[in-house]
C-alpha cells in the first residue's frame, strides 16, 4: 500500500463510484426482498402448522450457518448455471439478480430471526385478546404481534441491514463484478494497492451505514410501545 | 339487549374435561348457561375458574365432552372458530388492551376488521360506547396512558363493539387498585341491567349479590355447589364453600 497516489483516487473516483452505486442498488433490492423473505419465514416459523414451522427452523439453521460466499456461489452455479434459471438474457444483469437474491435469501434468515425476538417480547395476552374479538391467525399476526414485535426489533434490524450493506461487497462470489470491490480490485491490479482509494470505498460505505444507525436507534426510541 | 325470547340455552356443556398433562383441571363439567342470565363463578386458586371460562371461546381446547354455543357445538378451528369468538366477548384480568393502538382503536378494530364495518360508522360506534363507559375523553390516548380502572372499561368497551351474544369475564377487578374496583363493577352491573348474558369469574360478593342470578363454587376442578347468590353466601351446603368463604370474609 502506498500514500503517494491522492490523483489516482481522482481518476479511477467515477469507476469506482460506479461500482459503489451497484452496491447501492444490491442493498436496496436486498432490503425489500429479504424484509418480505424475513417476515414469511418468521410466520412459517409460529404458525401452528408444524409442516411450515420445520420448513422455517430448518431454511434459518441451515442458511444462517453458511459462508454468504457459499450461498452466493451456489445461487450462481447451482440455480443459474446447473438448473439454468435465468433472470435476464444479459448476463451482467443476470449476475445481478443471482446476487441480489442470493444475498436477500441469506439475509432473510438474519431478519427473520430478529423479528422472532420481537415476538417472544410481546405478551401472549395480545395475541388471546386479538383472537378472542374473531381475528384470524394471520390477522392477529399481522395487526397485533407482528407490529409490536418490530418496534422493539428495530435496532437490530438496522445492524442486520448494516451488515447486509456491507455484504455487497463479496458479490463477486456470486459471479456479479462490478461493484465497487471488484472494481477497487481491478484499479489495484493496475496501479498496485492504494490508501487514498481504499480510504475513500471505506468512506463511502460508512456515509450510508452510520446515518442507517442513528436513523435505526432513533426510530427505536420514538415508536417504541409503552406498557 | 340478546335476549330474543329463545328458550334454548346459550351456552351448554355436557361432561367436559380437560387435563394438562397429568393435571385434571376440568373434571366432567355439566354446566348451562341461560340466555340474559349472569352466572357468577368463584372459587379457590387453582380450581380451573379461568380454564372453565376459556374453553368457552376455546382459547382452551378440552379433551372430552361437548361444549355447545347458541345450539351448535364449537367448532375446531379456522374461520368457524373465529367467527364464533367474535360473538363471545372476552375480558381478561390484565385487560390486555392492544398497546400499539389507540383506544379509540381499540375499540374499532374489531369491527372494522371482523365484520367489515365501514370505518366512519365504526368510530361513530365506539365513540357511543366510550361515551357509556365513561372514557370518550380520552379516545386518542393510548392504553398506558390510562389507569387500570380506565383501561378495563375501556376493554368492556371493546367487547361490545363486537355486539356479542355474551360476555366472559376472567377476574376483570383481580388487577386493580382498590378503589378502581367499583367504576368497573359498576359497568357490568349496567350490562348485566340491560340483559347481557355475562358469566364473570369474580370474588366480588357485593357484584354477584346485585347482579348474579346463579352462583357457582367450583374447586378442584369440579363444580361443588350450585345456587342463587344469597342462598350461598349465607347459608352455602358444602363445607368446602363454607371453608373457602370463611376465608375471603375475613380478608
Ligand atoms: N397453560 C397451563 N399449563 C399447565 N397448567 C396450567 C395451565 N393453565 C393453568 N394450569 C393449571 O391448571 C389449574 C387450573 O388453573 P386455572 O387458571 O383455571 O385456575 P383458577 O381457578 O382460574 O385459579 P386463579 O384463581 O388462581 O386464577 C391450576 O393448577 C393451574 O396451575
Ligand atoms: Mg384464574
Amino acid at each position: 500500500m502506498r500514500w503517494s497516489t491522492v490523483d489516482e483516487l481522482i481518476e479511477y473516483g467515477p469507476f469506482l463510484a460506479e461500482g459503489f452505486l451497484e452496491n447501492i442498488k444490491l442493498s436496496l433490492v436486498g432490503f425489500v426482498v429479504s424484509m418480505v423473505l424475513g417476515t414469511i419465514l418468521v410466520i412459517m416459523r409460529v404458525s401452528p402448522t408444524p409442516v411450515l414451522r420445520a420448513a422455517g427452523t430448518i431454511y434459518v439453521n441451515v442458511v444462517r450457518n453458511t459462508p454468504l460466499t457459499l450461498v452466493l456461489a451456489f445461487s450462481a452455479l447451482g440455480l443459474s448455471d446447473t438448473l439454468g434459471l435465468a433472470f435476464s438474457d444479459v448476463p451482467r444483469t443476470n449476475s445481478f439478480w443471482v446476487v441480489a437474491l442470493g444475498l436477500s435469501a441469506y439475509t432473510a434468515a438474519f431478519v427473520c430471526e430478529a423479528l422472532r425476538a420481537g415476538i417472544n417480547t410481546v405478551p401472549m395476552g395480545q395475541a388471546e385478546a386479538a383472537r378472542a374479538i374473531g381475528l384470524t391467525f394471520m390477522q392477529t399476526l399481522m395487526l397485533i404481534v407482528l407490529p409490536q414485535a418490530f418496534r422493539v426489533v428495530i435496532a437490530p434490524l438496522g445492524s442486520v441491514v448494516i451488515a447486509m450493506i456491507k455484504n455487497t461487497t463479496v458479490a463477486t462470489a456470486g459471479g456479479y463484478l462490478a461493484d465497487a470491490a471488484a472494481n477497487m480490485k481491478e484499479v489495484f491490479d493496475t496501479t498496485g494497492a492504494s490508501i487514498p482509494i481504499f480510504l475513500g470505498i471505506v468512506v463511502a460505505f460508512m456515509a450510508v451505514t452510520l446515518p442507517i444507525g442513528f436513523l435505526t436507534g432513533w426510530l427505536a426510541r420514538r415508536l417504541a410501545v409503552a406498557r | 339487549m340478546t335476549d330474543n325470547g329463545d328458550a334454548t340455552p346459550l351456552v351448554q356443556m355436557e361432561g367436559v374435561n380437560k387435563h394438562y398433562g397429568a393435571l385434571h383441571v376440568l373434571k366432567d363439567i355439566n354446566l348451562t348457561v341461560s340466555r340474559g342470565e349472569v352466572l357468577v363463578v368463584i372459587g379457590p386458586s387453582g380450581g380451573g375458574k379461568s380454564t372453565l371460562c376459556r374453553t368457552i371461546n376455546r382459547l382452551e381446547t378440552i379433551d372430552g365432552g361437548t361444549i355447545v354455543f347458541d345450539g351448535r357445538e364449537l367448532p375446531a378451528e379456522g374461520k368457524a372458530l373465529a367467527a364464533l369468538r367474535s360473538e363471545v366477548g372476552m375480558v381478561f384480568q390484565s385487560f390486555n388492551l392492544f398497546a400499539h393502538k389507540t383506544i379509540r382503536e381499540n375499540v374499532t378494530l374489531g369491527p372494522t376488521r371482523v365484520r367489515k364495518i365501514a370505518k366512519d360508522q365504526a368510530d361513530k360506534r365506539a365513540m357511543e360506547l366510550l361515551e357509556r363507559v365513561g372514557i370518550a375523553s380520552q379516545a386518542d390516548k393510548y392504553p398506558a396512558q390510562l389507569s387500570g380502572g380506565q383501561q378495563q372499561r375501556v376493554a368492556i368497551a371493546r367487547a361490545l363493539a363486537m355486539d356479542p351474544k355474551m360476555i366472559l369475564f376472567d377476574e376483570p377487578t383481580s388487577a386493580l387498585d382498590p378503589e378502581m374496583v367499583q367504576e368497573v363493577l359498576d359497568v357490568m352491573i349496567g350490562l348485566a341491567r340491560d340483559g347481557m348474558t355475562m358469566v364473570v369469574v369474580t370474588h366480588e360478593m357485593g357484584f354477584a349479590r346485585r347482579a348474579a342470578n346463579r352462583v357457582v363454587f367450583m374447586a378442584d376442578g369440579q363444580i361443588v355447589e350450585e345456587s342463587t347468590p344469597d342462598e350461598f353466601f349465607t347459608n352455602p351446603s358444602t363445607d368446602r364453600a363454607k371453608d373457602f368463604l370463611s376465608k375471603i370474609l375475613t380478608h
